[in-house]
């Protein structure tokens, strides 16, 4: 059961990277490169009338942490305090920045909204790269201070950063050179995969110029990516063990790299929609390899003292997970039907779809 | 400690205060639109169709501000009370994930084509959206007030030896006596908001002698949705949910009266007054005798239990506060009712629309209606302290254990700031759109 709800959380959360994904990217690519009052306009009715529904994935994820794995969720949103808020207040900036631009034509107030979108997009883009490098890395569970737990085994705070920048310090922080680094690796991928969206859903003038941009951004994120699998092991002791276990998994990094390396053919993509796919792949790839490379750990303990949180030691019990089986199955098959709905009604380009005009 | 809890109440309390300004307005707000559109439907008569489109500009912007201010929510039993949602998480998660899965996909993926996409669908089917919207918004209003009815009254559990709180009958949750007279109380009131700011706007096109036959039209849609939801806020649902305090936390009745001493030949109703809690007495008090009594068991002279017959550490921690809130709300709800009966009789005579002194008061009544469900939430959760799970576990017990008070006290304040920020914002966009009206000048 267990197992069963681990899979619709990583289903879920990794809808939520790929969906919410394009619309951060779109937003930094707006940030960016957007010059022209119609190459804006392009990108936001692009995403308009989506990325509340893509945030929902987000809140969907939340709900099914907090019933399916409570004490998981009790830790690590108390023990990440900070930046969650502060993911929080961005998520609404972004949000205001989006809906409340089309409310006056005066280019002080677009200005100042165009701003809160791009640099929130770019912020949250970033804050979930480091989000995703603190679970790999792990933290200091029980808050063990020589070699004595100061909290209960499972609960942890860590502040947004300790002075050296380490991951390996015995004082950790949200921000240390390794989340940092994912976090860039993030920002980069994002772009590419706005930049597909973009030119998937739009006829914007801008769009040959992106394909350029995804072309060169494939290059460092190529390096990065190498960078990434040399220094992993500092990081994550033995992170190939369930690979080498279970050689299907190699699945899951076979398809980052068809996402990867199908976009350097990006200029010769014959349908706009393309690109998107292969971004996709690598955003889903590089998500679900790094979540099967710690598996069943869902949160590791830096210390020997305490045990890492595993999806058997923080989950609900037994009862309570079954029976949702059966209201999740209706659930997530209405969602798959609003979303083949809404895929379907806003279909094809959207330059004029004139969002944010009412 | 002390400081703590403090800062993580103010903070819970604060940023669901401000959320529920904006659900309460679209719960009932989306069944007004949607019955707009049903008209121009039959009728054909694009005055309908234009009412339709100027109420789905301000639930749009009413909604994403429910939105933006309700992600935090579900964040906060994790950041703030974590202590909490581990214990009791493997029962209200439950709800809460159910209120994620069923209702926020199906309001997300169809608001966007209810305001964009009425050409692409054509009417009939913008209405069918327009509907699974408003389906939405009342489920996930379910699946909250499940969640809240088992923190007041909790069913269908068995607790462990860790303390933890474990599902032992998943449908108790949705049959707690607790759940259905909760939530038809508080869907009956959230359309009392909205049908208050339905009127009152259309009060203020009257008056301002500009888009009159708009104002005609939403005053009288207003005060006809009004009369009946005031009332149903009354009876059955709010003498049902006041039966169930008495019965099951009658402590909480006591504080909520205002009662510390028993009156044992029949209780009297206290209409004003201010609570002392120290020496234990109202001052300025003005009550009618026995009838308290009668409202609550059918009987004049049925004895009613005061504060003194129950362990000091078992009452609200604020007696006070508790006492106003409810009388706030119980005031503000019969005046409501009182309101909407004089307009429908003025309705009825052909005379509303030029009873100006009724449409001046409809225009500033507005706010009140917000007030009076804040208060009410205050009440039911002023009533629940000193527990967070009612005689199970206490609030103090509930918070995150290794979040600082300066932390909290941060966050708190970016809260507040930001809040405050998108209240002046959501003013500007709202008067912007009122001002307009429903049919802008041609330029």
């Amino acid at each position: 059961m267990e197992f069963f709800w681990y899979v619709v959380l990583i289903v879920i959360l990794g809808t939520y990277v790929v969906l919410d994904g394009y619309d951060f990217g779109a937003g930094i690519i707006h940030l960016f490169f957007a010059k022209t009052e119609k190459q804006k306009k392009a990108i936001t009715n692009s995403i308009g009338p989506f990325w509340d529904a893509n945030e929902v994935w987000l809140i969907a994820g939340g709900g099914i942490l907090f019933y399916a794995f409570p004490t998981l969720y009790a830790a690590s949103f108390s023990g990440f305090y900070l930046p969650l808020i502060m993911i929080l207040w961005l998520l609404i900036f972004r949000a205001i920045g989006l809906e409340l631009r089309g409310q006056f034509q005066h280019h002080m107030w677009e200005a100042v909204w165009d701003k809160a979108f791009g640099i929130a997009s770019l912020l949250l883009a970033l804050f979930f790269g480091m989000a995703l490098g603190n679970v790999v890395r792990g933290v200091n569970l029980g808050m063990v201070v020589n070699g004595v737990s100061t909290q209960e085994p499972h609960y942890f705070f860590l502040p947004l950063w300790n002075s050296s920048f380490s991951p390996q310090s015995s004082q950790l922080g949200i921000i240390d050179w390794f989340t940092l680094f994912l976090g860039v690796v993030s920002v980069v991928s994002l772009m590419i995969h706005g930049a597909n969206w973009i030119i998937y859903k739009t006829s914007s003038d801008l769009n040959p110029k992106l394909k350029e941009i995804i072309y060169k951004l494939n290059f460092v994120l190529l390096g990065l990516v190498i960078i990434s699998l040399s220094v992993w092991h500092m990081i994550e002791k033995d992170p190939f063990h369930n690979f080498i276990e279970n050689p299907i998994l190699f699945i899951f990094p076979l398809i980052t790299f068809i996402g990867l390396f199908g976009l350097f053919r990006v200029k010769n993509f014959k349908k706009d929609g393309t690109g998107f796919v292969f971004s996709t792949l690598f955003l889903v790839g590089g998500f679900t390899s790094t979540t099967a490379s710690i598996f069943p750990v869902v949160l590791p303990s830096t210390n020997s003292i305490n045990p890492s949180l595993t999806i058997y030691n923080v989950a609900n019990e037994p009862y309570a997970l079954s029976v949702g089986v059966y209201w999740f199955a209706i659930a997530f098959v209405l969602v798959i039907a609003y979303f083949i709905i809404q895929y379907k009604v806003f279909s094809g380009k959207m330059d004029d779809v004139g969002y944010g005009e009412h | 400690m002390e400081e703590m809890l403090f800062y993580d109440r103010m903070q819970f309390a604060f940023t669901i205060t401000f959320h529920y300004l904006f659900p309460q307005l679209t719960m009932g707000l989306s069944l007004i639109v949607v019955y707009f559109k049903w008209r121009f439907l039959k009728t054909n008569d694009p005055h309908y169709n234009k009412a339709t489109h100027f109420w789905m500009r301000i639930f749009a912007i009413n909604f994403a501000m429910g939105v933006v201010t309700g992600i935090p929510m579900e964040f906060q039993f994790g950041t703030n009370w974590a202590k909490f949602s581990e214990l009791t998480g493997g029962i209200i998660g439950q709800t809460l994930a159910m209120e994620g899965m069923f209702s926020f996909f199906l309001e997300s993926s169809f608001l966007g084509m209810f305001l964009f996409a009425e050409k692409i669908l054509g009417h009939r089917w913008h209405f069918v959206t327009g509907l699974l919207i408003c389906l939405g918004s009342w489920a996930s209003g379910y699946l909250i007030i499940a969640t809240h009815s088992w923190m007041q009254h909790p069913v269908g559990y068995e607790i462990l030896e860790n303390g933890k709180f474990v599902l032992t009958n998943f449908s108790a949750l949705f049959t707690n006596v607790w759940v259905w007279p909760s939530y038809l109380h508080n869907q009956a009131a959230s359309m009392v908001t909205s049908s208050f700011v339905v009127a009152g706007i259309g009060a203020f096109y009257i008056l301002n002698n500009r888009n009159v036959s708009y104002g005609k039209l939403f005053l009288k849609t207003g005060v006809v949705f009004g009369l009946v939801s005031s009332l149903v806020v009354a009876m059955p649902t709010g003498d049902l949910l006041a039966k169930n305090v008495v019965k099951y936390q009658p402590v909480t009745f006591a504080a909520m009266e205002g009662i510390f001493h028993t009156e044992e030949k029949g209780a009297e109703i206290v209409l004003i007054g201010q609570p002392d809690v120290k020496d234990k007495k109202l001052d300025n008090k003005i009550a009618v005798p026995n009838v308290l009594s009668f409202l609550t068991y059918g009987n004049w002279n049925t004895e009613v239990k005061g504060l003194d017959q129950f362990p000091e550490d078992t009452h609200p921690t604020n007696i006070s506060g508790l006492y106003y809130a409810y009388h706030i709300m119980v005031g503000l709800g019969t005046l409501f009712i009182g309101m909407t009966l004089l307009a429908i009789f003025q309705l009825m005579r052909g005379r509303l629309f030029q009873t100006k002194w009724l449409l001046w008061a409809f225009m500033f009544m507005m706010p009140f209606p917000y007030i009076a469900n804040i208060t009410g939430w205050y009440t039911a959760e002023l009533g629940r302290q000193p527990w967070l799970v009612y005689n199970l576990m206490r609030t103090a017990d509930g918070a995150s254990p290794t979040v600082s008070s300066g932390n909290t006290l941060f966050t708190l304040m970016g809260f507040v700031g930001l809040y405050a920020l998108l209240g002046m914002l959501f003013a500007i966009l709202i008067g912007k759109i009122i001002y307009k009206g429903p049919e802008p000048e041609k330029h």
